[in-house]
């Protein structure tokens, strides 16, 4: 039983699968997603406390695995969940997006689990192709996400090349493929040149999944290429997973080593502060918060590099919360954009009095992405700094407290829209945004969550403490 | 770790929370109402009741301690040792009273001012409250962060949603300016904690730190403390968002918003962080004269009746900040009495401002002048704080810049012969207000009252009673300040002897800036913040130095 979830994601894609050799009615294949997402969480849940190997301990599932099942089997369910139905695909590829976004769900599921290379590598690509398909599949009256497709498949190719490239180098170092043996190595690994260039490759597919630079190039172009629903699933998931196995990979030793740590340090700071600035400048929603991620992931590794359970938690702490601010976030903008086109920070004017609770939403989740209490984005970066600082590492500490004051500018540009009447001249779009009830749910949901995660952030830090325990 | 004080059970309830969440509770319970009247009625009862409820606080104090009171305890992120502590001592517990008791004031002034979107605003309002209050009472530096942080998101939505025209501008620059001086403010606590393995403020203060650590400490804290008193140079946020709030808006931000800068000093600074003050204090002495000075001779030069204001606040900041960093008795009794006053007499100001913009509509001198004819009882009201505000004897300000001049002149007798102008400045601009608005004749600019003198009533019952409720106080602290400052003495007594210590000589700054970073040279710092390497953090593993990596692409 314990491979429940895993067994019962393979069902419901396959389920899924027949779904779409007919042509069902419109919303018939949401349904079923809707139905297998939700019991999906409880199957997730329920196997919570499994814990086994299995194919000779390549693929493990203990605590720490099922808890970012839990986090992945929740933001599943809330992109299937986040509005009524595909807008911005075309109607007759609803059952394949469907089918495709379990498929990836559940090759991230498997990603999480493994703890032999190429196990992970193998649910890499599962995560990855399922990815590559969803993001071309738009409106045929949008012409970007063709460019978006190719484009991401591309790098993601490109940086799977790079981290097989690296694999081998590790493997021909450390004659072994198997997590917990190389992490017994580690501190040998990461002391020479070789390792740690080997190393740095080998975490490159997982630092694309990230967006972490300078892997990061095909963010800001994919986010505002592929479908709004689309993006919501790109921008989440898969940083869950890339979390889980950069934690997995560098396991507890990587603070031993001053090369390593020094050249994550480096991508962190990059990554940040590229990744504000950049975010800056933006007019497209989308496209800001592609480069907010890539900013965002080097807060994520900031937490990862300190090597202590107390950065991992933190890192681990600040995916959830990211999750749901993030996804929170891409609510409002699906439900702004009835025919699924982009939204654009003017599109954003008046939205407090079209609909309070969308403007508050998302007032909740950008202020929850900068950082300000409350959120559960303070506490995170709280954590995550903490960490850092413990191990000596102002600089970084410092170049990331003042990239949150930098971030502060463009979050606040969105909520400073949100509240702020149309401008001269513009005509104020006609009429309130109806809210359905599962929107309003929804829009509830995620003030609630993004405030109490973070105001009480205690046991859920306590339980990933607790999972980490079976890493190492 | 034990902490170095107990849990208080002296009333028999958690006096701190039901402050923190009744107004909390009530901004939620107000969501649920309809009807605008229904919600002003609501938000007025729940600041009516939040100030009823804290006088316990003043009634059940014990002045003769310098201990926390009240103290409330509870474990919050026990992985990182975070708690939820309260506790106030002589010093939060005026600031504690003075914003319960300016928060009905507030929603008063507002009854008419606000017409749409009244539901939020109350919110806004209450949560404000709420964080305020956390600020005041928090003994555990994490939770004082939280509160710290999230004030300004109701603050920014009071002045963006209901602000003046240039209402975006002035929340945003608000914003970012007060956010980015807090962010070091957290590099800071994590420092501490790394340092002294706790957040809890009292534990914080009992343990000493190395000078340069302290040195750099301090520099975080007073970067985001000097923005929010505001201490010149970094004063420019406040005329903006001043001039743009709506009027409660303002108050709060006068009375209450502008004391946690100076609170934060007394509080933190002083007793955690002694030598470093010592060694600084001339800095931010002669900050705050230029301060006064500055403060005064712009406000001079002001045709908006809030600007004038805005700027006499700064000039009055400036006072207090005089008395702190002078860290002796009189000196910080002074400028604690002080911050009171501020807020009592500064509030009554800006909600005089606002009751005239009711009428007329507009902020200019110019504008509003020779009013004096027409509203009679109200220009007897702003003609008292007027004198308040240019410390009259007899008035409350008066106590409060005599004590700080004292302690000035005890210590540095040009210091203080240099502040004394800025006395005589605060008269000028107050005195010209005074007169143009009361008896000035047009000079054919304004638009004529002779011709139509209808709007310009005199206060109802609402403002006679805001204005007179705040005029009881200025005479109050003005004849007889004894109460008020009986119940702070033994705590500034004790901050005192928490700054006194003595400690072993400053090194040169080339040296402090060693202690930073170690590996020297290069760096991608290039701000100033604390640095845990004078003194090594107990968690930290490896000794060495960071990477040089690290600093690589600046900012």
């Amino acid at each position: 039983m314990a491979f429940a979830h895993e067994t019962y994601l393979c069902l419901a894609a396959l389920a899924l699968f027949f779904v779409s050799l007919g042509t069902p009615a419109p919303g018939v294949a949401r349904r079923w997603a809707l139905v297998l997402a939700a019991v999906g969480v409880v199957t997730a849940v329920g196997t919570f406390s499994s814990r086994a190997d299995l194919f000779h301990g390549t693929y493990r599932v203990d605590a720490f695995s099922q808890s970012f099942k839990v986090l992945i089997a929740i933001g599943y369910l809330l992109a299937v969940a986040l509005g009524e139905g595909v807008r911005g695909i075309n109607r007759e590829h609803e059952p394949e997006y469907y089918l495709f976004l379990t498929l990836s769900v559940l090759g991230l599921t498997f990603l999480v689990s493994g703890v032999e290379l190429l196990t992970l590598y193998i649910a890499l690509e599962l995560a990855s192709y399922a990815l590559y398909i969803l993001v071309p599949l738009r409106r045929s009256e949008y012409t970007h996400q063709v460019e978006a497709g190719i484009k991401y498949v591309m790098f993601g190719a490109v940086a799977s090349g790079i981290s097989l490239f690296g694999m081998s180098y590790v493997f021909g170092m450390a004659h072994t493929t198997r997590v917990d043996e190389l992490l017994r190595m580690f501190p040998s690994l990461a002391s020479s040149p070789m390792g740690i260039v080997g190393l740095t490759m080998m975490l490159g597919g997982f630092f694309f999944k990230l967006a972490l630079f300078p892997f990061h190039f095909w963010t800001p172009d994919i986010y505002q290429g592929a479908a709004n629903e689309t993006t919501g699933v790109i921008a989440t998931l898969p940083k869950i997973g890339a979390v889980a196995v950069l934690i997995r990979l560098t396991g507890l030793g990587a603070g031993e080593s001053a090369g390593f740590v020094g050249v994550l340090t480096v991508l962190a700071v990059l990554s940040m502060t590229y990744g504000n600035l950049a975010a800056l400048v933006q007019t497209d929603l989308k496209r800001l918060l592609g480069f907010s991620s890539i900013s965002h992931a080097g807060f994520m590794v900031t937490g990862i590099l300190s090597g202590t359970v107390a950065g991992y938690a933190g890192a681990m702490y600040y995916v959830a919360g990211y999750l749901l601010m993030n996804l929170a976030l891409f609510f409002v903008i699906y439900t702004l954009a009835p025919r699924g086109e982009n939204v654009s920070l003017d599109d954003l004017r008046g939205l407090h009095r079209r609909a309070p609770l969308l403007a508050f939403t998302l007032a909740v989740g950008a202020f929850g992405l900068a950082g300000i209490p409350p959120t559960a984005g303070f506490a995170g970066k709280f954590f995550v700094l903490t960490a850092a600082l413990s191990r000596g590492n102002l600089a970084l500490v410092i170049i990331a407290a003042l990239n949150t004051a930098i971030g502060v500018f463009y979050y606040l540009k969105m909520v400073k829209a949100a509240y702020s009447p149309p401008e001269e001249g513009v005509a104020e779009p006609e009429g309130r945004v109806g809210l359905s009830p599962v929107g309003q749910v929804l829009g509830y949901g995620f003030v609630l969550s993004i405030l109490l995660v973070g105001a009480l952030p205690g046991s859920i830090v306590g339980l990933f403490r607790r999972a980490l325990d079976w890493v190492a | 770790m034990t902490p170095a004080f107990a849990i208080d059970h002296s009333l028999g309830y958690p006096i701190l929370s039901i402050l923190i969440f009744l107004p909390l509770a009530g901004a939620v319970v107000g969501l649920a109402l309809r009807g605008d009247r229904t919600l002003r009625l609501w938000a007025l009862a729940v600041t009516v009741l939040e100030a009823v409820v804290s006088v316990a606080l003043y009634t059940g104090f014990d002045p003769t301690t310098a201990k926390f009171q009240f103290v409330e305890m509870a474990d919050w992120i026990p992985a990182f040792g975070i708690r939820y502590a309260l506790g106030i001592d002589g010093i939060s517990l005026l600031l504690v009273l003075l914003t319960t008791f300016v928060m009905p004031l507030c929603v008063l002034c507002s009854w008419k001012y606000i017409e749409k979107r009244v539901k939020e605003f109350f919110f806004s309002l209450l949560v404000m409250e709420a964080a305020m209050i956390g600020v005041f009472a928090a003994l555990d530096l994490v939770l004082f962060y939280v509160f710290w942080e999230a004030m300004l998101i109701p603050m920014y939505l009071l002045i963006a949603v209901w602000g003046g025209p240039r209402k975006v501008y002035a929340s945003v620059k608000f914003f970012l300016y007060t956010l980015a001086g807090s962010v070091l403010l957290l590099v800071a606590i994590i420092a501490l904690y790394l340092n002294a393995d706790t957040f809890l403020i009292p534990d914080l203060m009992a343990k000493g730190y190395g000078f340069a650590f302290q040195f750099w400490v301090f520099l975080a804290f007073a970067l985001a403390f000097a923005i929010k008193v505001p201490m010149f140079p970094f004063h420019t946020w406040l005329p903006a968002a001043h001039v743009e709030a709506p009027t409660a808006g303002s108050v709060i931000l006068a009375s209450v918003l502008l004391k946690m800068g100076t609170y934060g000093f007394l509080r933190f600074c002083l007793p955690i962080t002694p030598l470093a003050v010592s060694y600084l204090a001339p800095v931010f002495l002669w900050g705050s004269i230029v301060s006064i000075l500055y403060g005064g001779f712009v406000a001079l030069g002001q045709s908006d009746m809030k600007k004038l204001i805005a700027y006499s606040s700064v000039g009055h900041m400036g006072f207090v900040t005089l008395g702190i960093f002078l860290v002796n008795l009189r000196g910080i009794e002074g400028a604690v009495l002080q911050m009171v006053n501020h807020g009592i007499t500064t509030g009554a100001l800006f909600i005089c401002v606002g009751i005239l913009y009711e009428r007329t509509h507009s902020r200019q001198i110019a504008d509003n002048s020779a009013v004096g004819a027409f509203m009679p009882v109200y220009v007897a009201f702003l003609g008292l704080f007027s004198l308040s505000s240019l410390a009259f004897p007899g008035t409350n300000s008066f106590v409060g810049e005599l004590l700080v001049l004292v302690g000035a002149f005890s210590q540095n007798k040009l210091l203080a012969a240099l502040a004394i102008p800025g006395a005589l400045l605060a008269a000028t601009y107050m005195l010209r207000l005074l007169q143009k608005i009361i008896w000035a004749r047009s000079d054919g600019h304004h638009h004529g009252h002779d011709a139509d003198d209808r709007y310009l009533k005199d206060l109802d019952l609402r403002e006679g009673f805001m204005l007179a409720f705040l005029s009881v106080f200025v005479v109050w602290i003005g004849l007889s300040p004894g109460p008020f400052l009986r119940v702070m003495d033994t705590s500034i007594g004790h901050v005192v002897a928490q700054a006194s210590v003595a400690g072993e000589v400053p090194e040169d700054l080339p040296a402090l800036w060693n202690t930073l970073f170690p590996s020297a040279g290069h760096h991608g710092g290039g701000e100033p913040a604390q640095g845990g390497h004078g003194n090594e953090p107990p968690a930290t593993g490896h000794g060495g130095p960071p990477p040089a990596e690290q600093g690589a692409p600046g900012h």
